[in-house]
């Protein structure tokens, strides 16, 4: 009876007027409740989550698009600006829900298992970390003996450009990377782009000698940050000088520009794969996902069409390199290790391989996971480490605890359990995709339920 | 007994023996070739005038003097990459699906056989043991790390794969990438709950530090003793030793006849009276305790582990199953000795070959471009004949 009712209930909500009526409120509350006490992680999360009720929720279009606006340009930068670690989680989420995107090309819609996306990431974030900084005029020194001097070899405003330069010089890595490999079947595929992806973080360790042009395992620092130009910051603090309640320096000005370049970028790419998914090269590669055999035999250059899912994939990574390089102005290798690679890749199969919306709530569940339960997780457990208490039924003090025990450098237990859990329990992913939703349907009216 | 003497088929034992030996003499023979040949061309160069200066020794007496513990060191590592390859090879024989997580089934046999040892000397019994009680100790070890490393991959099987059996080719891939990523940490939680330590050091007891002295050589104004530590004769031995048990396992028992009727075909396998998963599962354990075995050998030779200790050979010990030709037994060994031999040499002489420009920190890279170089020139391997692509 109650179940009736509860069902009821729900679809009167989801017609009409209640859907706005939800979304809303929904935002307003995150808003007033990040806004009032703006260090709670529940606040935060309560805000995040209002984008999960405008997708759900059927609602106009331009009803939606208006809040997506207001969301993601108004109320993100000057709830970040107030609380600079949510902007840094923002950040994060933006820039991993791009990667993700651009890895649902290869995996997703492709269907080819790239496990070593990063390498990707890494040329775009070495091609502005060489050219943005001091390295070419350190290249005859070894690490730690060039003379502090040195002259910048390009200026800041180049970043923009090479945003775009990224594009052509990923893509062709990709097409240089694929060429010999992309014949290769799925499983063997999936072992030689690790195999990759190793190779570009071991020559970004190693590339200090003869030649210096990495700087080793030391990383390449400072890397130029993009021009801003002040009345931007001016601008910002005239707007929403009010509603921050202080002034807001340019440093942070940074990382919301930073924030609004990885949402350009996210929405170019939304735009680009939507539109690649309908098109002749979007259908080819579904083919070839489904039935190798079968889409060449409908002709489909097949090797032509990987290359092209590889390429555009690692372009994105590339672009999102040079972001990460302009914002965070220091670059090592250790950014690039394959455990990013299967980061990226668990929050692509946690969203939905395949659909947009779904990778994208992969990208933020895993970076909040991330970011704040796992970091929350190690803060509460340096905090019981420092007090007298101890844990009740074994009578062991958490001062004795091994510091080695740290809950925020525990992502690989994170990023393998979303992976056998999502594999063996739903591996469609939280958001299906339109076509995996139909070919479930379908199945289902086969068997007869 | 004399029935059970006549049972035994000994030329099945007697061949992975003469393969064995074949092979690491072969690879050798050929490496050692090549990098005296190079030595030659490059001793008039400025490679070998530079040498010339540093250690007043011509480049190509330089590379003859170090070629025997080269040799030694390639065959000890090349054994171990054989014997984990082992493991690879096995599961895509029966299954055709890469077992990612056989690295940390290796790192849990590591940890089980080192932490067995480490509560051995911690009660005092190392320290005091003799010669004899030192060998006993260590198959101890050994063999706890295998139970502990089949054990684990029994269980991973019914876990993670079993349930993916029917799915589609990625499915079981990234689930075990998953079960890979989820051990590691696992084995550094159980450590740092345990322990509150990152590293375990082998203890040393026994005579395995010790080496046993073949020779001496002068080279320039040094002299030169050459040796082969106990360890690494350890390490072959215990490994031809597992490779030969399991060469007989699967070709010569009724067992084996079931492995590779399973192999071969599922269904029809299952329709002469084999049960399917029970041969699965063993396969698993059985490459699961080569693992482990492996594990505690590699530990005793590079004394050292973590968590992450699997990650490395587990990816070379793939890439020499690759290269011999997945899924054939006779070319995982094939492929580990010629790795590790590859490999080692590469390290030895690379850095004095490129005057210091490339050393022995490409030596990872080195593994995998042989593996991409293999799988665009002859994906089968050097051995597989039969692996043609399946839809």
């Amino acid at each position: 009876m109650v179940p009736v009712i509860l069902k009821n209930v729900i679809k009167r909500l989801e017609q009409g007027i209640y859907p706005h009526i939800i979304i809303l409120i929904h935002m307003v509350l995150g808003t007033a409740l990040v806004y009032t006490s703006p260090r709670s992680n529940l606040a935060f999360l309560v805000l995040i989550t209002s984008f999960f009720t405008l997708y759900y929720f059927k609602a106009d279009r331009r009803f939606k698009l208006i809040v997506g606006v207001v969301l993601t340009l108004f109320i993100f930068p000057v709830v970040g600006v107030r609380n600079i670690f949510y902007l840094e989680v923002i950040f994060q989420i933006s820039v991993f829900a791009a990667l993700a995107l651009g890895l649902n090309i290869v995996v997703g819609f492709a269907g080819l298992l790239d496990l070593g996306y990063v390498a990707f990431y890494a040329v775009g974030a070495y091609l502005w970390a060489f050219f943005g900084s001091q390295q070419f005029y350190v290249l005859p020194f070894a690490p730690g003996t060039q003379p502090s001097n040195l002259p910048f070899l390009l200026p800041g405003d180049a970043f923009y450009l090479f945003m775009f330069a990224a594009i052509f010089v990923a893509a062709l890595t990709g097409i240089l990377l694929g060429t010999p490999v992309l014949r290769l079947r799925g499983d063997y595929l999936a072992i030689v782009t690790l195999g990759f992806g190793e190779v570009i973080r071991v020559l970004a360790n190693n590339l200090d000698k003869p030649l210096n042009f990495t700087n080793g395992p030391q990383g390449i620092t400072p890397i130029q940050r993009p021009t801003m130009p002040q009345s931007v910051v001016d601008g910002f603090n005239t707007l929403f000088g009010g509603v921050v309640g202080h002034e807001v320096s340019p440093a942070d000005m940074y990382n919301v520009m930073f924030y609004l370049l990885a949402l350009a970028v996210i929405i170019v790419i939304i735009f680009v794969t939507r539109r690649l998914d309908d098109s002749k090269i979007g259908r080819a590669w579904t083919a070839i996902r489904e039935d190798e055999t079968a889409a060449i035999a409908m002709g489909i250059p097949l090797v032509k069409m990987k290359l092209a899912a590889f390429a555009v994939g690692a372009s994105f990574a590339g672009v999102m390199g040079v972001l990460l390089a302009g914002s965070r102005t220091f670059i090592s290798p250790e950014s690039f290790s394959f455990m990013q690679s299967i980061g990226v890749l668990s929050m692509v199969i946690l969203g939905g391989s395949g659909s947009i919306p779904g990778v994208i709530l992969g990208a933020a569940t895993v970076t909040i996971l991330n970011l704040q339960v796992l970091q929350g997780l190690s803060l509460y457990l340096s905090q019981l480490r420092q007090s007298d208490a101890v844990i009740p039924i074994i009578n062991f003090a958490w001062a004795n605890l091994s510091t080695q025990l740290d809950p925020a450098k525990y992502q690989r237990l994170l990023f393998g359990l979303i992976l056998i859990l999502m594999m063996i329990f739903r591996p469609e992913g939280l958001i299906p995709s339109q076509r995996r939703k139909r070919k479930l349907a379908s199945d289902k009216v086969e068997s007869g339920e | 007994m004399k029935r059970f003497l006549k049972s035994i088929n000994v030329h099945e034992l007697l061949r992975p023996l003469g393969q064995l030996v074949f092979f690491s003499l072969g690879s050798t023979v050929v490496l050692s070739a090549i990098a005296l040949v190079l030595a030659l061309i490059l001793d008039r160069t400025v490679v070998g005038q530079t040498l010339f200066e540093r250690l007043n020794v011509s480049l190509y007496t330089y590379t003859l003097v170090n070629l025997p513990q080269v040799a030694i060191d390639g065959l000890t590592i090349g054994f171990v990459y054989a014997a984990i390859a082992l493991g690879y090879t096995m599961v895509y024989g029966v299954l055709e699906f890469i077992n990612f997580a056989h690295s940390e089934i290796f790192a849990v046999g590591a940890f089980v056989g080192v932490e067995i040892l480490i509560a051995l000397d911690k009660f005092g019994i190392l320290t005091g043991a003799s010669l004899v009680m030192a060998y006993v100790y260590l198959i101890l070890a050994i063999v706890g790390g295998m139970l502990a490393a089949g054990a684990l991959a029994v269980a991973v099987e019914r876990v993670a794969y079993r349930p993916l059996r029917h799915a589609s080719r990625l499915v079981p891939l990234i689930s075990a990438i998953g079960v890979s990523f989820l051990l590691q940490d696992v084995i550094r939680l159980v450590e740092s709950l345990t322990t509150g330590q990152f590293n375990r050091i082998f203890p040393t007891f026994g005579n395995f530090d010790r080496r046993v002295i073949l020779g001496k050589m002068t080279m320039g104004a040094t002299n030169i003793t050459l040796g082969v530590s106990y360890k690494s004769i350890i390490v072959i031995v215990s490994a031809v030793l597992m490779l030969v048990a399991l060469n007989y396992l699967v070709n010569a028992t009724k067992i084996g006849k079931a492995i590779r009727a399973v192999a071969q075909d599922h269904p029809t396998a299952s329709l002469m009276g084999i049960d399917v998963n029970r041969i699965i599962s063993l396969t698993f354990l059985v490459g699961g305790m080569l693992g482990g075995a492996a594990g505690v050998l590699y530990a005793l030779k590079f004394t050292r582990i973590d968590a992450f200790v699997g990650f490395f050979p587990g990816l070379k010990a793939f890439t020499a199953a690759v290269l011999g030709g997945i899924g054939n037994m006779t070319g995982a060994l094939l492929g580990g000795i010629v790795l590790g031999m590859l490999e080692t040499f590469a390290g030895s002489y690379m850095g004095v070959f490129t005057m210091g420009a490339a050393g022995t920190e490409y030596k990872d890279i080195f593994a995998f471009s042989i593996l991409i170089l293999v799988l665009i020139f002859r994906p089968q391997g050097l051995m597989g004949a039969n692996v043609a692509q399946k839809a």
